[in-house]
């Protein structure tokens, strides 16, 4: 039944409210972009026209955390950086999510040396990682889309 | 041009002079320590020599090389915008007195790279008026980029600095220039009536990482005060682990929004320092891609300015264009954004059949959207009050700052290296070199605008004269044997062995090497201790010397106006902090 017909014959469908909650969540996502370095470039990539990343719903990007609850940490993170990626995850609203965009936010990348974090899931809990250097814009969106299936598979009472 | 007269440098120098170490087609001399001030003052106000840029500032750890030397050594690179004359200034600095006297009062461009001295080598300044480190954070101990600092010991920071200390200092400079101008001195009362926002690092104005603590009066900044190294990723310990071409994906990496541009300039330097010259073809190609980058830079440069002062439109227009490029270079090298595509003596693959028409085919769709985002802003009134007269430098005060690029020629000063050094052919193509007239934010807006149109008549120069022939040098013995052969014979296999593990040795020595990138110069000082790997390797970061003005920029505006500044500038992370 498409959506017209469901609102002239039938105004009314039955679902668990968890999983109407997970559709509406997963759907919405206001992404922060946590841009430090090169996959904030592509980030940016990702967002303008070419790739379009509203045809997943996450086209509203908030600088503020208050306002956000996907956080995308684009680029290398250095030591000096992690008091204020922390704080910066901590001011935003559960439920929150963290997506580590490429390789340096994941591991370090080949910046294995004395100022880089090796990993930013030293200091912030991480949902999906994007492998790549910078990650294509498909790389990216195919881990929105995981993302989503994961959101799709929590319940309202699980820890976000 | 004249050569530059080196025996009147001499006769400046005196007996403090030290040693003569010019090679490479460098002009260098290393000066006692003593007199660094008195010397580097006379070279400066020489009628003859007028050396009125310092183009960098660093320092090398010397512990590691063969030669008998003090441990340390600080290194000026001088440039004279009058006659196009370089100079290189080095002085020894023994380990048991690490200090010498700070030149900040001569140039302005040398108060953070004394500050990058002082951070990475622990060499002290007598008279610099704020030294503490700049790109670790302050809770760092040691000096990284000491040859006994093992490169992979991080250290974690757990607060972030609260700038009280440089508070102080601007406010101690402002009291102290009211009683020079006989105003009255700011009171206790009034300072704190001032309020302090704190922008950045994590803020859609600061582009990534970019950090201003700013004091303001009502809407007026007073004072900014801006901190960086939120990036620094240690590019120049890093480059010191690999082998020469191992730095090529390091370079990449340092203005990652013109990736190509980087990479062309390290292979030159190592070049220059191995004495390799590269065919024809690979010059060509060079050009060609370093003005597809120059291009892909200042659109993004502009798109995102322009965002900035409130106009969304265009970024989507600068965007495609920024697009349509990445789609043919992705084609050529692989990448869309870190392309990795130069090599050492020549490139990593020659371009694909079609190439040329491709380029052209796209160059023609790009024009458009550049024309429209002009009709769009250029007499747009809105456009014009957020940007004309926002942000204006004199053209003295950023020969001082060590400009250079689109930004010191939006203020006036036709300085090109393009032109000027004449390297790659770039003296036989007909371009031509714009200049602003007041050095504010539209005028660096429209430089940048005017430069991708010369860029593009550039490559259509280029494509036209390109040569067919091999792209990689003859006697080359850094490129990698062909795929084909490695799993063929035996021969190219252990050549090829031996290229990733120990690499090619390049004879000792050290030079410094320029490149004109979309920012500006972009300068490798590159020191060999005869190995296949690079024993130094400085960057000189036209950023580091843009952004270095901006608390001068902004002192005295609106808040809102910082964000055309900042833009106007083009300052990326990567390569300020490194």
């Amino acid at each position: 039944m498409n959506m017209a017909q469901l609102a002239t014959h039938d105004p009314f469908i039955t679902t668990r409210f968890d999983a109407a909650l997970a559709w509406a969540r997963k759907n919405s996502l206001f992404p922060l972009p946590f841009g430090t370095a090169c996959c904030a470039i592509e980030f940016m990539g990702v967002v303008s026209s070419q790739f379009d990343i509203s045809r997943f719903g996450a086209e509203i990007v908030r600088f503020s955390p208050r306002q956000s609850d996907l956080m995308i940490v684009s680029g290398t993170v250095v030591y000096k950086m992690v008091p204020i990626l922390r704080r910066i995850y901590a001011q935003m609203a559960a439920p929150k999510w963290v997506i580590s965009m490429g390789v340096c936010a994941s591991s370090g990348g080949f910046y294995d040396d004395y100022c880089t974090l090796q990993g930013i899931d030293q200091v912030v809990p991480v949902d999906v990682y994007v492998p790549g250097c910078p990650p294509s814009p498909d790389l990216l969106l195919d881990g929105l889309l995981k993302l989503q299936k994961k959101i799709d598979e929590q319940r309202l009472l699980q820890k976000a | 041009m004249p050569q530059l007269d080196a025996d009147r440098v001499r006769g400046l120098i005196g007996d403090d002079l030290i040693a003569d170490c010019s090679s490479h087609g460098d002009t260098a001399f290393t000066v006692r320590r003593e007199a660094i001030r008195r010397v580097l003052r006379a070279l400066r106000e020489d009628d003859v020599l007028r050396f009125d840029m310092l183009m960098d500032l660093a320092a090398a750890d010397r512990s590691g090389l063969q030669e008998r030397s003090e441990r340390f050594e600080v290194v000026y690179q001088l440039y004279s915008l009058w006659n196009g004359w370089r100079l290189r200034i080095k002085v020894p600095v023994p380990e048991a007195e690490l200090h010498l006297d700070s030149i900040h009062d001569l140039w302005k461009s040398a108060n953070w790279s004394e500050r990058e001295v002082w951070d990475m080598f622990g060499i002290r300044f007598h008279g610099h008026p704020n030294l503490k480190r700049i790109l670790c954070h302050h809770e760092f101990v040691g000096h990284p980029l000491r040859k006994d600092y093992a490169r992979s010991r991080g250290q974690w920071c757990a607060t972030t600095e609260t700038l009280e200390d440089e508070l102080a200092l601007v406010h101690e400079e402002e009291r102290r220039r009211a009683r020079e101008l006989g105003d009255f001195e700011p009171t206790e009362a009034q300072i704190n009536e001032r309020m302090l926002v704190n922008i950045g690092p994590s803020h859609p104005l600061s582009h990534g990482t970019l950090r201003v603590l700013v004091e303001l009066e009502g809407e007026t900044i007073k004072h900014a005060i801006p901190e960086i190294g939120y990036l620094h990723r240690g590019f120049e310990k890093s480059a010191e682990k690999g082998v020469w071409n191992n730095v090529m994906p390091y370079a990449d990496r340092l203005n990652y929004v013109s990736a190509l541009s980087n990479n062309v300039a390290y292979a030159k330097a190592v070049e220059k320092l191995a004495g390799i010259e590269v065919p024809d073809r690979c010059k060509y190609i060079r050009v060609v891609v370093n003005e597809l980058s120059r291009i892909m830079d200042h659109c993004v440069c502009n798109a995102a300015n322009i965002v900035d002062v409130g106009a969304l439109t265009n970024f989507w227009y600068l965007f495609t264009v920024r697009e349509k490029i990445y789609t043919v270079l992705e084609k050529l090298t692989g990448a869309r954004l870190t392309n990795s595509y130069a090599r050492v003596g020549g490139l990593a693959r020659d371009l694909y059949p079609g190439f040329a028409e491709e380029v052209r085919a796209v160059l023609r769709e790009c024009v458009p959207y550049l024309e429209d985002v002009l009709v769009l802003v250029k007499n747009n009134r809105i456009f014009q009050e957020r940007t004309v007269g926002v942000s204006a430098i004199s053209a003295q005060d950023a020969i001082d700052y060590g400009w250079t690029g689109p930004c010191l020629r939006a203020a006036g000063v036709p300085l090109d290296a393009r032109k000027r050094d004449g390297y790659y052919f770039y003296d036989e193509f007909d371009f031509d070199v714009p200049v602003g007239e007041n050095g504010d934010a539209y005028d660096r807006i429209m430089v940048r605008f005017e430069e991708c149109f010369q860029s593009l008549r550039i490559i259509e120069q280029a494509l036209d004269r390109m040569p067919e022939g091999p792209v990689n040098s003859e006697l080359n013995r850094f490129v990698l044997p062909p795929k084909e052969e490695v799993y063929r014979d035996i021969e190219p296999l252990m050549n090829h062995f031996m290229l990733v593990m120990f690499g090619t040795p390049v004879p000792p020595g050290e030079t410094y090497d320029s490149f004109e990138v979309p920012n500006g110069e972009l300068g490798f000082y590159i020191i060999s201790d005869g190995t296949g790997k690079p024993y130094r390797v400085r960057v000189r970061p036209p950023c580091w010397y843009l952004y270095q003005a901006y608390p001068q920029l902004v002192q005295g505006a609106m808040v809102a106006d910082m964000a055309a500044a900042l833009g106007s500038l083009n300052i990326v992370a990567g390569e300020l902090d490194r």
